[in-house]
């Protein structure tokens, strides 16, 4: 144990003197002073004051008030125009694998209150249909749809045209056929064994080769890029893209990490998963959307770097609180618990830019379905990330550990935070790549009130239940049994919640499907030339 | 370009400190770990049940991880058994800790229940052992012959639970993933656990 702790002493001292030395040279370079400067980058020359949201009725885009502002508008619509195809790509094939993972949970969520619904088939048995849901909606839905986000905004923010578009659309036809053999696995019972890592490590080979051909137009378009700053959302979206094949390579690695230690590998993994891969991809988007729907830039833009660096510092290290309790050095579990408090420090500074540049401005919630569904993740984000902090305590761990708690807890980070700025990003993308409008923004609408009530009875009930289930495991007084009756109310009320979100993700992805076949109204020029009497069309 | 690479590779840098910290070190030092010298590796067919634990998911619901009586007492209480300590897993490849608890921890199924008649039953039903579980029944890994010949391993079952003719016989898998949970029984003492822990006994 000593040398452990010698080496974590090291560690510590090395990474404040290096800090220390972060800080000095920061401030004697300037580092500090272009801060609002870059913060408008966002916006082209003008633009600052105008809101921008395509799948907003009326608002006619700014178009420009003289020729150079009209060029700028212009080619922004080429840069987005440069991305059509990938990120098209990826996004019809998230939408698939949402609505199948759905129909998964919801199977799923069945099985926990009536266990005879479809266990007659070896193939549908509640082991094999869970892992399969919640591998079709992180790698399938939320991973998918979050690169071909990240794949639309990188053009827009580098201003230049996407570069190396082939590569992103050849990574995902890989990325589509690991999905199929990985789900085909568990479900035929070829699963690894691991919690978020499911997939046969053989196919997983097939995922580090999509993402990395991800890498490629990245790269490429920021060698191309046109603008001086780097806004903070190309910060979290590259980050995001470096971090994710390294922690699925490592993680994956076959024959490596036995017993305990295959634990610690596991939750760093599943964590990171969570905290350096979906949340940067999920708060970058939320810093691009938030402040050009409003058309203001952020409020402080040293606050989003700061808490990028701690995101990355703090976030990277939580993973063990997973198996607090569990048969692993008590000091790794302190290490993480402390770096799972430390995460407050990201969230309160991402939490005062998202939510300190939406003040005075939440009227907009009402008319624009791109920033209700992003500002309300947002807010999730906030909510969900402090919870964990606080679940992260040992003596809130004792209780929330091993039940449906936490379930609920993953859900209002997975859904509530990510899922509902992906449906915030696509409303808004979508116009812009096929210049069409939404068809029936009644759909919209229907969309957002099925999964927001469908979410909360989620959370709510399973919160209560999962807590109070965690109360009555410590005292054996209660017979298990009894413990399984108490939550029976909760796993019911979860099918009704996943069955409301499963409905709309049925009507979301046939507005998605209405609008690639070019239902309703259309768009025929560019957005910029957009007639003023679209106005009066609804 | 400059910039953007340095953003990429700083990123990189804090996620190699994490591995060390995270994956590294604790492997390191558990890997070290002494084994305790009552655990015995795996048969050929415990080792198949285990597979089998394993593509049916049953970590969904079961962990495999007392945690100290100090902690969560609750643990002992229910009879679960003593803390594990990381020595216990040495030969578990993957890891099956597990993370929730919707049933039982099943670090001792084997030594709490250690009647192979009646692991076959709950697998085969679980609602004819306890009425209202929500375990699913696995009646895949169960045959239904009119009439069990020799050397097959029949299910005893109440009429209630049994088909209406001929009998329930267990399958090959059936019978490995009950070795497996028999197998289960880490009641020996481990020589690593800190002493003195059990104040109130």
């Amino acid at each position: 144990m000593t040398p452990t702790i010698a080496i974590l002493l090291i560690i510590t001292f090395v990474l404040s003197t290096v800090g220390l030395l972060l800080l000095i040279w920061s401030i004697a370079n300037n580092q500090f002073s272009h801060g609002q400067e870059a913060a408008r980058s966002i916006f082209s020359p003008g633009e600052e004051g105008h809101s921008e949201d395509p799948a907003r009725p009326a608002d006619p885009s700014f178009t420009g008030e003289n020729t150079a502002q009209a060029a700028a508008i212009n080619a922004r619509w080429t840069a987005d125009q440069s991305s059509r195809t990938a990120v098209l790509t990826w996004l019809s094939s998230s939408i698939f694998w949402l609505v199948l993972g759905s129909f998964f949970g919801l199977v799923s969520s069945i099985k926990m209150h009536l266990p005879e619904f479809l266990a007659a088939s070896e193939f549908l048995t509640f082991g094999r249909i869970r892992p399969a849901h919640l591998n079709a909606v992180t790698y399938g839905w939320a991973s998918m749809a979050g690169i071909g986000v990240a794949l639309f905004l990188i053009p827009r923010l580098f201003k230049t045209s996407l570069a190396g578009g082939k590569y992103a659309v050849f990574g995902a036809v890989i990325w589509n056929i690991g999905l199929i053999l990985g789900l085909t696995a568990i479900i035929i019972g070829l699963s690894d064994g691991k919690e978020w890592l499911e997939f046969p490590w053989q196919i997983d080979i097939l995922f580090v080769v999509g993402g990395g051909l991800c890498a490629i137009p990245l790269l490429l378009t920021a060698a191309n890029r046109q603008v001086e700053h780097l806004y903070v959302s190309s910060w979290y979206l590259m980050a995001a893209l470096v971090w994710f094949p390294i922690l699925f390579l490592i993680a994956n690695l076959p024959f490596t990490f036995p017993g305990a230690s295959g634990a610690t590998v596991n939750w760093w993994f599943a964590h990171n998963v969570l905290g350096l891969w979906v949340t940067p991809i999920g708060i970058g988007i939320a810093y691009y959307m938030i402040p050009k729907i409003l058309g203001r830039p952020i409020i402080s833009y040293q606050l989003s770097l700061i808490g990028f660096w701690s995101l990355a510092l703090f976030y990277s290290q939580v993973g063990i609180h997973h198996i607090i309790g569990g048969p692993i050095p008590t000091w790794l579990v302190t290490l993480s618990i402390v770096h799972s408090v430390m995460m407050s420090i990201p969230v309160i500074t991402v939490a005062i830019n998202h939510h300190g540049t939406m003040m005075g401005n939440f009227g907009r919630l009402k008319d624009s379905p791109t920033l209700r569904f992003v500002w309300i993740g947002a807010l999730m984000y906030t909510v969900a990330s402090l919870q964990g902090s606080m679940e992260a305590l040992r003596s809130v761990n004792v209780i929330t550990h091993f039940t449906h708690y936490t379930i609920a807890h993953a859900h209002l980070g997975m859904y509530a935070f990510l899922s509902f700025i992906l449906f915030g990003a696509i409303y808004f993308i979508m116009p812009r790549l096929t210049n069409w409008e939404w068809p029936w923004r009644g759909l919209i609408s229907l969309h957002f009130w099925l999964v927001s009530v469908g979410i909360v009875i989620y959370v709510v009930s399973l919160s209560i239940a999962g807590w109070k289930q965690g109360v009555a495991l410590l005292d054996a007084a209660m017979p298990f049994m009894d413990i399984v009756r108490m939550t029976m109310p909760a796993l019911q009320a979860r099918t009704v919640g996943g069955a409301l979100m499963t409905l709309g993700h049925l009507v979301f992805a046939f507005h998605f499907v209405a609008m690639l076949m070019r239902r309703g109204i259309g768009n025929q020029q560019p957005t910029l030339f957009r007639p003023a009497i679209k106005e009066f069309t609804q | 370009m400059k910039g953007a690479l340095a953003i990429m590779v700083g990123a990189a840098l804090i996620l190699l400190l994490a591995m060390l910290t995270l994956v590294v070190m604790p492997y390191l030092q558990m890997s070290a770990e002494q084994v305790p010298p009552d655990l015995k590796p795996y048969t050929e067919t415990q080792q198949r049940g285990r597979q089998l634990y394993i593509a049916n998911g049953c970590i969904y619901c079961h962990s495999q991880q007392p945690r100290d009586p100090g902690f969560a007492s609750g643990d002992r209480d229910r009879g679960w058994g003593r803390p594990s300590v990381p020595g216990d897993y040495a030969y578990d490849q993957p890891h099956l800790l597990g993370t929730m608890r919707t049933g039982p921890d099943l670090f001792n199924v084997g030594a709490r229940l250690p009647s192979i008649d009646w692991q076959l039953l709950h697998l085969y039903n679980p609602r004819a052992v306890y009425q209202d579980s929500i375990m699913p029944s696995y009646t895949f890994l169960f045959r239904h012959v009119d009439e069990a010949e020799a050397g097959d391993k029949v299910v005893y079952l109440q009429a209630a639970f049994g088909p209406e003719s001929g009998q329930i016989v267990a399958t090959d898998d059936a019978l490995a993933l009950a070795e497996y949970l028999l197998a289960l029984d880490h009641t020996y003492p481990a020589p690593t656990l800190p002493k003195a822990d059990n104040p109130k006994e």
